[in-house]
């Protein structure tokens, strides 16, 4: 009788599997997450979570049989005889069940890690980043261990390989080890006189070649190697832009949280460096922290070029466009004072939509309101115009929750190579 | 000497030692009192999660990757994660040595009851029925299944994983039909079967040449048309080994093809003798661990307590559920064959006028285990109950059989049931449904028409009218014509040779890439 412990061995041995699982059920998960990630809250979502994939798209096909005449024996029989006819169980819904199996495979559930989720999520999805690609490969140095070297600072000497290429060259050389010689040294304090002298010259032999042959020999010294290897750094920035004023209610405000969030992660994904600026304006604008952003209480009228100016002042003094991927998106219910569209239309075509990638614009609505059926508002006609004029610029309408994610995945569809290049 | 120094040990916590001792305890009983014999057994503790694995690539140790696994895994984890599922308490391989698989989280006393089970009852059984002497092969499996897991492996290196996975759907789409159920000229040897493969790789790779590749075709060599009697007959029709046939004579299939069709043939066939032997066998197991536990506590090597564990999981197994109850899903293999065996042990030793009539060889001949050994080794399912399945056990169970014709229109009628005019035909009914030739649709290869376009022709003989699910069906021709490269067609038609539905199926243009 054999027993092994095999519980350290690696587990998930089906995890190519799973993988080539979701590979091909790919298509069907990512509806799933889709549906899932409308009803939960973003940071939920992006935690990763259940989800439930139809099997039957998924399904391997085999000959199998039904209808006919049946036979079967069953057990638990209370009063039935023999010639008894018994009425049919509803015979569309009753079979599948009877067979055991069917029903609990129809769909099933199951769970997605946050990697897998939000890969998921986000797979088809891409910033239309384009113009400044390059920059995305800016680079700079890192360093990285690259073997040993013969020559070096003493700081880099690594006594593990000096030692142990010392120990090499004293055994194929045959140095003489120590024990040896204290063993012939005891040997010479009680010993005859003529073995005397033959141990005398046999020490002597012995400690001229271990002169000759020294315990560590420059030549065996060995140098850590470092070598530097470019590291490409992408870096981005966003620019949050709230209209807090006071015609914005709860609701619009946590429509707009949303895609910021949102924002956020798919931008953490897609960059090792993400920073967030948030603005919040009424008619004055300043930059906040997360917490004033979201929560603060602020109220006033409204005037978007506050915003604008604000965040152009921010990428001059921070944020060179040159080492930044700029990206903005804009919150409002869409009100401007009308002296300001003037004001706001300058500074987005001479100073801001020049430098940023992209720029999305979420007109933000009441709950319960369609979207279609929401007027032009003045910020809305603004933009339209500036777009129509080939800016970098996308704009959506929004009521609810559920739309979020479907707005998001729109404005950052993953774009054909000519609709890209016309962008 | 005390009491618990008898013991195998107390309490839930077992560590290795205790497993050896039980191990060693269990090995005394089932070869000194039962009479078993067993392949060498190799114990492995395993987690959860690694059972899991187990499962999901049909409890072999080791498998080729494909996503069909990956979706069971993903299936069972839910249902376990929603305890909708327990997992089995072990899984056990038809190896040599027979490896048995326990979960960490067992307590001692689900151990012993594993070890026994599993080690002893499924060993023996797997080492002394015919039909796993006939049709596997205990030493190979395993090097067999590294060599096709390597195999695979290889082939998606060389010819990408998408044209691999097209393989092997067609193939595990058709792997019900990858069987030989009637006894060839030898059986299998599944080492030998590797070395072979090896061989003819070398020997494709030594011959091939550029040369022969574009050398033109030309067209057919004669019109001279084969007659049917003998084209039939070099093709080797009918044939009902669908993968076989393809694997022989597809015209279009690379040789890795053929070899990872002839790998998942091996495989099914390899799995071919547990499903016709799911009662005996889970019977066989359940009423060896019963016998070993119950003898390993008169011995006071179990506590009472352990042993009242030991019969709560012991009951739960052999739980049957009656045809009204929400939990039904058909007879459980556990409590059936647990049943019978019983039955068996009741009436070699204690019969009863009945029994004397029905069973007049092992009645009261008094030698269980003699009796149970032959039959263990000498039945399946289907034969193993209708010869041994006893009036009295149709009473306690109250089978009764029903018969559902659905040009009926009053409804089922109640056929049989336990009484003395329906015994006979409760367990020729009862014994059908284990019969697997039975189970599985009837499809042949019947003929090619090679003078015309080379559309491969098959036949569903219908038995009792049940035809087949018309998407499923769709689906598999599909796979099937991949394969074949040409127009597959599919005849339904019932024993006087009318023909019900017929399917026909084309071949994607990507399979002739693939």
């Amino acid at each position: 009788m054999h027993i092994v412990d095999r519980r350290l061995n690696p587990g998930s041995k089906s995890l190519e599997n799973r993988q080539r699982f979701l590979r091909r059920a790919k298509a069907l998960v990512q509806g799933a997450v889709k549906k899932s990630s409308q009803s939960r809250d973003i940071k939920d979502v992006l935690e990763g979570g259940e989800v439930s994939v139809p099997i039957d798209g998924m399904d391997e096909p085999r000959f199998r049989r039904e209808g006919g005449t049946r036979d079967m024996v069953l057990p638990g029989n209370k009063k039935f005889v023999e010639g008894d006819i018994l009425p049919r169980p509803n015979q569309s819904g009753g079979r599948g069940r009877g067979a055991g199996e069917g029903d609990s495979e129809d769909t099933f559930r199951f769970v997605l890690s946050r990697d897998e989720f939000v890969d998921l999520f986000l797979d088809d999805l891409e910033l239309p980043d384009l113009a400044k690609r390059k920059l995305a490969e800016v680079e700079s140095e890192g360093i990285r261990r690259a073997g040993y070297t013969t020559s070096g600072s003493p700081a880099n000497i690594s006594v593990s390989r000096t030692v142990s290429r010392a120990l090499a060259r004293r055994v194929a050389l045959r140095r003489p080890r120590r024990e040896v010689l204290e063993a012939l040294e005891a040997e010479l304090l009680d010993c005859s006189e003529e073995r005397r002298a033959e141990l005398m010259a046999e020490i002597e032999a012995l400690k001229s070649k271990m002169r000759r042959i020294p315990f560590i020999d420059p030549i065996d010294i060995r140098y850590r190697r470092f070598e530097t290897v470019p590291k490409p750094v992408a870096q981005a920035v966003m620019f949050c832009l709230m209209d807090v004023s006071g015609s914005m209610t709860e609701h619009m405000k946590d429509l707009a949280k949303r895609f910021y969030m949102l924002l956020y992660v798919f931008l953490k994904r897609r960059y090792r460096h993400v920073e967030i600026v948030f603005i919040r304006h009424t008619d004055r604008a300043e930059e906040v922290d997360e917490q004033t952003f979201f929560y603060g209480p602020a109220s006033g009228g409204t005037l978007v070029s506050s915003a604008l100016q604000a965040m152009h002042d921010i990428v001059r003094s921070r944020f060179r466009p040159a080492d930044w991927n700029i990206y903005a998106a804009q919150a409002s219910d869409g009100d401007n004072s009308y002296a300001d569209g003037e004001v706001a239309s300058r500074l987005l075509t001479d100073n801001i939509l020049p430098v940023t990638q992209f720029f999305a614009y979420l007109e933000v609505g009441q709950e319960n309101g369609l979207s279609y059926e929401m007027p032009n508002s003045a910020l809305w006609t603004l933009y339209e115009g500036l777009r129509a004029n080939g800016a970098p610029l996308s704009m959506r309408k929004v009521n609810e929750r559920s739309e979020i994610f479907p707005v998001f995945h729109d404005l950052f569809q993953r774009r054909g190579q000519q609709e890209r290049t016309g962008s | 000497m005390t009491a618990t120094d008898q013991l195998l040990f107390e309490g839930a916590d077992w560590d290795f030692r205790t497993l050896q001792r039980i191990c060693d305890a269990c090995e005394q009983i089932a070869r000194d009192e039962l009479g078993l014999d067993v392949y060498p057994n190799q114990i492995e503790v395993i987690t959860a999660e690694q059972m899991l694995d187990a499962y999901s690539s049909v409890g072999m140790p080791l498998f080729y990757k494909h996503w069909s696994f990956g979706k069971h895994f993903a299936f069972q984890e839910a249902s376990y994660r929603k305890g909708l599922m327990g997992l089995a308490y072990e899984i056990v391989i038809n190896s040599s040595p027979c490896i048995s698989y326990l979960m960490e989280e067992n307590t001692a006393t689900m151990q012993t009851l594993v070890i026994a089970h599993a080690a002893f009852g499924h060993n023996h059984f797997f080492k002394n029925n015919y039909l796993f002497k006939q049709w596997t092969d205990a030493d190979g499996i395993l090097d067999y299944l590294e060599f096709a897991k390597r195999y695979v492996a290889h082939c998606e290196e060389r010819h990408g994983r998408l044209a691999v996975e097209h393989t092997l759907d067609a193939a595990h789409a058709l792997m019900s039909h990858g069987i030989d159920r009637y006894p060839g000229k030898k059986s299998l040897d599944l080492r030998a079967e590797e070395k072979r493969a090896g061989r003819r790789r070398a020997h494709e790779e030594r011959e091939f040449n550029d040369l022969w590749r574009t050398v033109p075709t030309g067209p057919a060599k004669s019109g001279a048309v084969l007659d049917v009697e003998r084209r039939r007959q070099m093709l080797g029709l009918p044939q009902e080994n669908l993968l076989y046939f393809l694997e022989k004579t597809a015209p279009r299939l690379k040789p890795w093809q053929r070899e990872i069709l002839r790998i998942v043939r091996h495989i099914a066939q390899y799995f071919y003798p547990q499903s016709q032997t799911k009662v005996m066998n889970e019977g066989t197991a359940t009423y060896v661990h019963y016998r070993i536990i119950s003898r390993l506590h008169e011995q006071g090597r179990l506590t009472d307590g352990n042993f009242l564990e030991f019969l709560q999981s012991h009951t739960n197994v052999v739980f049957q559920p009656e045809f009204d109850d929400p939990r039904y899903s058909g007879f459980n293999p556990y409590a059936l064959g647990f049943a019978m065996m019983q039955d068996i042990e009741r009436i070699v030793t204690n019969p009863e006028a009945e029994d004397r009539d029905w069973f007049p060889d092992i009645a009261g001949t008094g030698d269980t285990m003699g009796v149970l050994r032959d039959i263990w080794a000498n039945y399946r399912d289907e034969s193993f109950i209708s010869q041994y399945m006893s009036p009295r056990l149709m009473r306690r169970f109250r089978m009764f059989h029903l018969h559902d014709d659905p040009e009926e229109r009053a409804g089922i009628l109640v056929d049989a049931i336990h009484d003395e005019r329906g015994y006979r035909r409760l367990r020729r009914e009862l014994a059908r449904q284990y019969d697997v030739g039975f189970i599985d649709p009837n499809i042949e290869v019947v003929d090619v028409d090679l003078a015309g376009d080379r559309r491969l022709m098959l036949r569903h003989t219908v038995v009792k009218g049940a035809q087949l699910i018309e998407a499923d069906a769709k689906r598999v021709l599909q796979h099937l014509a991949d394969l074949w490269t040409y127009d597959v067609s599919l005849v339904e038609a019932d024993a006087s040779g009318t023909v019900l539905k017929e399917y026909v199926a084309n071949p994607r243009k990507i399979a002739a890439v693939a």
